[in-house]
């Protein structure tokens, strides 16, 4: 499903006060099956980014095309329940929105705001637990006893219950071991390929962006300023000190090298087995 | 949820701003008091210009003392409506069964309407002139006589402050449990009141876990760093009583007199 944002500007009012402006026209147009990756640092608009994909966060000007639902100023009630329906939205920290008896009603819980009947959502909620690696034993017991890793899995699950179009995550792995963390993401990758979905991801993680994304998009002050491809993006290292946005390591250390030996490379190398192989065919290794 | 003025405060360096916290509070207990002095139109006039000079020296814009009020504009018309339509006496202008409007009821209840204003204009302007850490502090001195009568002040302070610090953190969470499930599919405001009553589960669950854990948290940070209750302590912000703090408890003592002055024996009507 494509998402499509045409000059979208947005505000929170807070009662009688009106935030600075969050995001401030925004065009951007993300294909369908995409896997975008949004990085800027701490208020740069990237958690508003997400939340005008879902209809949270309604632009004061310009409109959001989802698919083909179209969100702008003013009241969208049927659209929003249906655009809330095709994309699912994985808050940071998502086991806070835990709260139901069971782990099977916590998952059952979106699928049925969305109409879906009680026996096939509760299909539905064993087989994505099965998916983020849980044992279905734990359907029946209390979300609150268990550990932070199986709860964030459980709250995602909760989400891809729903069976959205659109991923939209906010830090999936903040808070995890690397273990966990590399495991949580896999398991994101590996659904979006399966289920053909267009998937947005905002994290601090240069590495998993050049694990996992194939696009980047690069936010300041509610502005984006960079967006394309991510080797074409971390190509460029002077932009992207401009936005104080890190390199992958193994990008950093393909610089490294290249300064210190005089060679470059013949490509940028994201992970560090492009660089173990690109170094290899230069004859450095 | 972000529109409530009554307990906001709004930084500044007015007189009022720079009152101690002890005597703003005893001066605006007092004036909720002395209210009830007022009994004709004059003690009500004086008790206005009152409220609302102190309102200027506050250096708030009045639209906002307003907003303070639209909140509780509902409660304070309820009531006014139970006066004008429970109060007899003086001329009757619509009799009908045992509701009348009378002429003391329609004077009752402006004089209600006005009391409530006023009461919740003082109570705002000490609120918006005065930090919650600076009022807490100042709730703890005043009531310290009754630790005699075994009364924990200290502890109930500490819990006072301690609550008005994570308001605002409990309003931001509140906010993003209702983010969260409202792209679950939950819509607030709609069907039946039923309905709408199951929608609060889904937040009040997940605030109530994080607030219990946030206690817990809480606890123990003050413990591992040697809190004990009961223990004699020192005030880190110091309060200093000055001239204009007495001052202004004089004032106070001379609208009273002003009052006892204007009033008219036995109330309305006489």
């Amino acid at each position: 499903m494509q998402l499509l944002f045409d000059s979208v500007t947005a505000d929170y009012q807070l009662g009688p006060i009106r935030s600075p402006r969050v995001l401030r026209s925004i065009d951007m147009n993300l294909k369908s099956g995409s896997f975008t990756a949004v990085i800027g640092h701490t208020g740069s608009g990237k958690s508003s980014l997400l939340k005008a994909m879902n209809g949270l966060l309604i632009p004061t000007d310009g409109q959001i095309k989802i698919g083909d639902t179209v969100i702008k100023a003013g009241k969208n009630k049927r659209s929003l329940k249906k655009i809330r329906k095709q994309v699912g939205m994985v808050f940071q920290f998502p086991e806070s929105q835990l709260f139901a008896e069971t782990v099977e009603q916590d998952i059952c819980f979106g699928p049925l705001n969305f109409g879906v009947p009680l026996i096939k959502a509760k299909k539905m909620a064993r087989d994505v637990l099965i998916q983020v690696g849980l044992d279905p034993i734990i359907l029946t017991k209390s979300p609150f006893s268990l550990s932070g890793g199986q709860k964030r899995r459980v709250a995602i699950a909760g989400i891809l219950a729903m069976q959205p179009e659109v991923l939209v995550l906010d830090e999936p792995g903040a808070g995890l071991d690397p273990a966990g963390k590399k495991e949580i993401l896999s398991l994101i990758a590996s659904w979006h390929h399966e289920k053909k979905l267009t998937t947005v991801l905002v994290t601090h993680d240069m590495d998993d962006v050049a694990t996992y994304a194939d696009d980047v998009i690069i936010m300041n002050e509610g502005q984006i300023v960079m967006h394309g491809d991510k080797r074409s993006i971390f190509s460029e290292e002077k932009e992207l000190k401009k936005w104080h946005v890190d390199v992958p390591d193994a990008r950093r250390f393909q610089l490294r090298i290249e300064q210190e030996t005089g060679v470059i490379l013949p490509q940028v190398c994201l992970t560090v087995e492009e660089l173990a192989e690109a170094l290899i065919e230069v004859n450095l290794a | 949820m972000n529109k409530l003025i009554l307990g906001r405060y709004f930084p500044g360096d007015s007189w009022l701003h720079r009152l101690d916290p002890r005597a703003k509070l005893l001066a605006g207990v007092y004036f909720i008091f002395v209210l009830f002095l007022a009994n004709n139109w004059e003690t009500y006039l004086v008790l206005g210009l009152f409220t609302f000079a102190v309102m200027r020296l506050s250096d708030v814009k009045f639209g906002i003392y307003l907003r303070g009020v639209r909140p509780l504009i509902w409660l304070i018309l309820f009531t006014v409506f139970l006066q004008i339509l429970f109060t007899a006496g003086g001329e009757i202008y619509l009799d009908w069964g045992p509701i009348t409007i009378s002429e003391f009821g329609l004077i009752n209840g402006v004089y209600i309407f006005c009391r409530f204003v006023m009461i919740i204009f003082i109570s705002t302007v000490i609120t918006l002139t005065t930090k919650p850490i600076d009022l807490t502090d100042a709730i703890n001195i005043l009531l310290r006589p009754l630790q005699k009568l075994r009364i924990p002040v200290d502890e109930l302070s500490l819990m006072l402050s301690i609550s008005l610090r994570f308001i605002p953190n409990l309003l931001d969470e509140t906010q993003k449990v209702m983010d969260a499930q409202r792209a679950r599919g939950t819509e607030f405001g709609e069907g039946s009141l039923f309905r709408q009553m199951k929608t609060l589960v889904p937040i009040f669950l997940p605030l109530f876990v994080s607030s219990l854990n946030r206690a817990e948290d809480m606890a123990n940070a003050m413990e591992v760093r040697g809190y004990q209750s009961g223990e004699k302590r020192s005030i880190f912000r110091q309060l200093y009583w000055r001239r204009r703090d007495t001052l202004s408890l004089f004032i106070m003592i001379l609208l009273t007199t002003l009052l006892i002055w204007l009033r008219t024996e036995g109330g309305i009507g006489h």
